[in-house]
């Protein structure tokens, strides 16, 4: 018999809210977390909003020796888990089958660039012996399991803005296929540093729209970039029958994964969306869904003329005449582009979708872009039933992970 | 420098490497088994102490030292031998 897998716990650390009461709020409030950088002087950037992470306390979720000892994308890491795990009711679980799956698109760079100005300025031996062990991208996963105490498999995939779209579809496939009986999947991302934020900008990725709130505005006419953003999102997956004999909350079922590569250009997405295409089909295949069963898609949505228009194509050649009828919205429109952490923050808003019956919207939606002509839930969320639902994410680097999450 | 002001810098600056409230450091403190300490944090611990105290302290030398007295002879000796 398939082993079905459900989302029993989210743990959400976004910009617009740390756990998931404030910022499921934020999200169907619309309410924007991207502001003014903070953690570094941007005089001399071209651009100078992102959506940081306020307000939190890294203290909260380590002691103050692994508050030292781990980078920002770590303690977010640990963070999410946490809240994931409490949110999930702490389950009973056997360490042994119990996964970890945290992707990270990039690492620890705050911590790299750090030691790097040190190894620069005073020399090799004054390099933190913490540079390997802070900056490498599978540390999260590695400081998740030992916070926890989980030693079934424990992986990191890194692709960029997909990361944590295949890392929750990597947790699924180790619960369905009998590996594992509980995972932790999701990504995390803290890159808003001076070098970062220089590279992203120089590749004209990012908005150079100054008005913080208004500047993210996926499928817009006058979209012109992503908002960087930082965070950290992580689910607890669970296999249905031992999440219902324990009496669980369950937001949504994981029902199908699917993944593929554009094959076109390391950052550019092919222009008809075929590699989107493959995998929102392989997701609704391993579904077991056609293509008029979808509700909702929480798109990549990245507020980039070149995306919005693609995944637009995408969802068209997709879902055929059904796409008009197909509710669209990017949360990113608030939150800011998490990249390793987008699609674990975009799995919730599905699950959470699908379990309150409410449909987040796409802020800052005022012009129409002929290129971009689905029912992108504009400016205002929307009471509906979600019955299925997919999660898109594509990475620089042409690699797509899509998610679908069915009601249950 | 007065050994009690070097032993309280001394201690100072592994409480605050090694996560722990100043009061734990106490001379007959074990690094590894009393104050937990594992290698990397040795190696970032004595970083600080040559950065703090303008001392430099050999990796040989710093593999030996098992307690925070010990920490603070080495320290003193190294402060000596520089003047």
């Amino acid at each position: 018999m398939t082993r079905r897998v459900v989302v029993t716990g989210i743990g959400p650390v976004s910009p617009v809210g740390i756990g998931l009461e404030p910022f499921w709020d934020d999200l169907v409030a619309g309410r924007s977390g991207i502001k003014q950088v903070t953690l570094f002087d941007t005089t001399d950037f071209p651009v100078k909003i992102a959506g940081e992470i306020q307000g939190f306390d890294p203290h909260d979720y380590l002691d103050r020796k692994e508050v030292r000892r781990t980078d920002r994308a770590s303690h977010f890491a640990v963070a999410a888990a946490k809240l994931a795990w409490e949110d999930a009711d702490s389950p009973q679980t056997e360490p042994s089958r119990t996964a970890v799956v945290v992707s990270t698109g990039i690492g620890g760079l705050s911590t790299m660039i750090a030691q790097h100005k040190v190894l620069l300025e005073r020399g090799p031996d004054r390099v933190s012996p913490f540079l390997v062990p802070m900056m490498m991208p599978n540390a999260p996963a590695g400081h998740v399991a030992m916070e926890m105490g989980f030693t079934g498999p424990n992986t990191c995939i890194t692709t960029a803005c997909a990361a944590s779209g295949h890392a929750v579809g990597e947790g699924y496939r180790y619960i369905r296929d009998g590996i594992a009986d509980v995972a932790l999947a999701g990504g995390t991302e803290a890159v808003i540093t001076p070098l970062s934020m220089a590279g992203f900008a120089q590749m004209q990725a990012l908005t150079r729209n100054p008005d913080a709130e208004h500047a993210s505005r996926p499928f817009d006419a006058d979209r012109d970039g992503f908002v960087l953003a930082e965070g950290a999102s992580v689910l607890v997956l669970e296999e249905l029958e031992r999440a219902r004999a324990r009496g669980a909350t369950i937001y949504a079922e994981v029902a199908g994964y699917g993944a593929s590569a554009d094959a076109h250009h390391i950052t550019a997405p092919e222009p008809g969306g075929s590699g989107a295409v493959l995998a929102m089909q392989a997701a609704l295949s391993d579904a077991d869904e056609p293509a008029e069963a979808v509700d909702y898609i929480n798109a990549h949505g990245t507020s980039t003329p070149l995306n919005d228009a693609a995944e637009t194509r995408a969802i068209k050649k997709t879902l055929g005449e059904h796409a008009h009828r197909v509710m669209v919205s990017s949360t990113k429109s608030v939150t800011g582009h998490l990249l390793g952490a987008a699609g674990g923050i975009e799995a919730a808003v599905c699950a959470l979708a699908i379990h309150t019956g409410t449909v987040p919207p796409t802020m800052n939606y005022e012009t129409p872009d002929p290129e971009c002509d689905l029912d992108y839930v504009p400016n205002e969320a929307r009471k509906a039933e979600v019955r299925l639902a997919l999660s898109n994410s594509f990475g620089f680097g042409g690699q797509n992970a899509v998610v679908a999450l069915r009601k249950i | 420098m007065e050994r009690p002001e070097l032993e309280e810098k001394v201690r100072k600056v592994l409480a605050e490497n090694l996560g722990r409230d100043f009061e734990e450091v106490t001379l007959e403190a074990r690094l590894e088994e009393d104050l937990d300490a594992d290698s990397l944090d040795l190696v970032e611990a004595v970083l600080a102490l040559e950065e703090e105290l303008g001392v430099k302290i050999p990796e040989e030398e710093m593999e030996s030292i098992k307690t925070v007295r010990e920490a603070v002879d080495l320290v003193s000796a190294k402060i000596e031998g520089g003047e």
